[in-house]
């Protein structure tokens, strides 16, 4: 764990030129989603009958919470990854030191997950701030940032480290990321999709995310089923990381 | 590590990829406090060899020991005691100078005031110091390659690697870059080193072997090669329309060998003063040029003259 800390240093020192306007848009977007979704958007929603049971601010808040920190460990996981290998080589520059790949891969994780969860913490508190938090069972959607986060940023690494050409991270995201944002039970429930498509939507691990978030800031978790999303993530991140170390190792050890 | 033990010690060591055999069954051994040279054009196996030696590369057969550890094993422990200037930089263009040096110091498990400290030393040593907190991005080649090698002695090496230190610079900047090696090398530091420039090999190596196509062609000192492999001198004639036909042993002993180019013939002998006056009455040259042999000579004769892509 030691030498993945000091891989993970690496990050947070490339971070540091560029926290301020990644602050800025971590307290901006969510203001502005939320606005436009829950307040704007919510009032039609509300006025015609949602059939939601909540306001659907309330709803559609959780499903933000969820696809943001999809969004953030994707694109943490693809170009940079990309980069310390063909770019900046800075993947290479690491391997020439005591650290091994296990260490490359843990510490970028590492750092991907903090990213994440520091997203997730100001737009709990954003959420807070509209009312949008029915329960202080919210507060446990801050590890299930974390675990969400790894969900993806482990696969999505690997595929990056994987792929020959910078086309394959355009397709992951055109084909991949957007459907997902969109189709994951984010902005309505599954039970509105067509048969097929629903089942397609159920196995994504966004959905999963989104699911427990929605439980849990709307209070109505109960445990096993909490615990079967937790543990469906958790498979996505440590299916990830194996995939990952091989892919590191073979497109760096040669 | 017992007293006068090599530092890389490889016996039959070989590395292929797929069906190609870039390192084709190398024997050698480095001592402590040499510098040694591995000599080649591309493609000659020499970056697969020290990446083997960098252990990010395993070896695919024979023997392999660096600073007396298996590299297959102990890859983190040799790491920890090479510094490594790769061919193609791995610096961070967005970090500063100094940032660089210190991220990379971390990596080696330095604390950061003692890592603070080296890096203030080092860029002074490689007299960068002015741009510490300057971005990496706008430094030319020559400043980047110093600041590699800054990055790879951060952890005081036994055994420092460079591949190609200097190829892609000035000639300013590659004699800047010599001097730091050469002052590395009075410190008692062991280099290893690849390139493809000869008077870079005869500049730093105190021993070095050319390689050709995986293997090994021949092992020696400078002078030494210069002395088994060439003649003492050289005669250049030059022509300015056709080279005439001639062969070596119409000089009676005097030429070893001819080399015939475009618009020049060069005669192998170990006496160029005593061949000038013949040469001149036999060949009618438009001008003629004698020089001492050079590394570049044994190299071409034994890689040959053809492009290797």
């Amino acid at each position: 764990m030691a030498y993945a800390l000091r891989s993970y240093e690496y990050w947070l020192m490339s971070y540091r030129r560029v926290w301020r306007g990644s602050i800025v848009s971590s307290v901006l977007n969510p203001v502005l989603y939320l606005s436009a979704l829950g307040i704007g958007l919510g009032k039609l929603v509300n006025r015609g009958g949602s059939g939601l049971g909540v306001p659907y601010l309330d709803f559609v808040a959780p499903g933000m919470l969820a696809a943001v920190c999809m969004q953030v460990a994707v694109f943490e996981s693809s170009w940079p990854v990309r980069a310390a290998i063909r770019w900046t080589r800075q993947y290479h520059a690491m391997l020439a030191t005591p650290l091994r790949v296990r260490d490359l891969v843990a510490g970028h994780q590492l750092w991907v997950v903090t990213r994440v969860a520091a997203v997730a913490a100001v737009y709990l508190a954003v959420l807070w701030g509209f009312g949008a938090i029915r329960s202080p069972l919210a507060l446990v959607a801050l590890p299930v940032a974390v675990l969400l986060g790894l969900a993806f940023t482990a696969p999505v690494s690997a595929y990056s480290a994987h792929v020959e050409s910078d086309n394959g991270l355009t397709v992951l995201f055109r084909f991949g990321v957007t459907p997902m944002f969109l189709f994951s039970g984010t902005f309505f429930p599954l039970s509105r999709l067509p048969q097929g498509i629903r089942e397609v939507a159920y196995a994504t691990p966004l959905w999963h995310g989104v699911d427990l978030m929605r439980h849990l800031t709307l209070g109505t978790a109960t445990f096993w089923p909490s615990v079967g999303h937790a543990a469906y993530l958790a498979a996505w991140g440590a299916a990830g990381l194996f995939l990952a170390h091989r892919a590191y190792t073979r497109r760096l050890v040669t | 590590m017992s007293a006068g033990a090599p530092l890389i010690h490889a016996r039959g060591l070989v590395k292929t990829f797929g069906e190609l055999r870039a390192v084709d069954a190398i024997d050698f051994d480095v001592q402590p406090g040499e510098a040694f040279g591995f000599l080649g054009p591309n493609g000659a196996g020499k970056s697969s060899t020290m990446r083997m030696i960098g252990c990010v590369s395993p070896p695919s057969g024979g023997t392999l020991r660096v600073l007396g550890l298996d590299p297959l094993r102990d890859g983190p422990a040799i790491r920890g005691r090479l510094g490594v200037v790769p061919q193609q930089d791995t610096l961070d263009n967005e970090l500063t100078v100094r940032e660089n040096l210190i991220v990379y110091g971390r990596y080696f498990g330095l604390s950061r005031s003692e890592v603070r400290a080296r890096a203030q030393r080092l860029l002074e040593f490689v007299q960068l110091d002015e741009r510490a907190n300057s971005k990496v991005e706008p430094l030319s080649g020559g400043m980047k390659r110093r600041l590699t090698i800054a990055r790879s002695l951060v952890n005081e090496p036994d055994l420092m690697l460079l591949d190609e230190p200097t190829t892609g610079l000035d000639p300013q900047a590659r004699h800047a870059v010599w001097d730091r090696l050469f002052r590395l090398k009075q410190r008692g530091v062991t280099l290893v080193l690849t390139t493809h420039y000869m008077d870079e090999a005869e500049q730093l190596c105190d021993r070095l072997v050319i390689m050709d196509r995986g293997t090994i062609a021949e092992e020696g000192s400078p002078a030494e090669l210069i002395r088994r492999l060439s003649t003492r001198e050289v005669v250049e004639l030059r022509f300015p329309g056709e080279v005439p036909a001639v062969e070596a042993h119409a000089f009676n002993g005097q030429v070893a060998r001819i080399d015939v180019l475009p618009d020049r013939l060069l005669l192998y002998t170990d006496d160029g003063d005593a061949l000038v006056p013949v040469a001149h009455e036999r060949l009618r040259p438009q001008s003629v040029l004698v020089r001492r042999s050079t590394l570049e000579d044994v190299f071409l004769r034994l890689t040959g003259r053809t492009l290797i892509d």
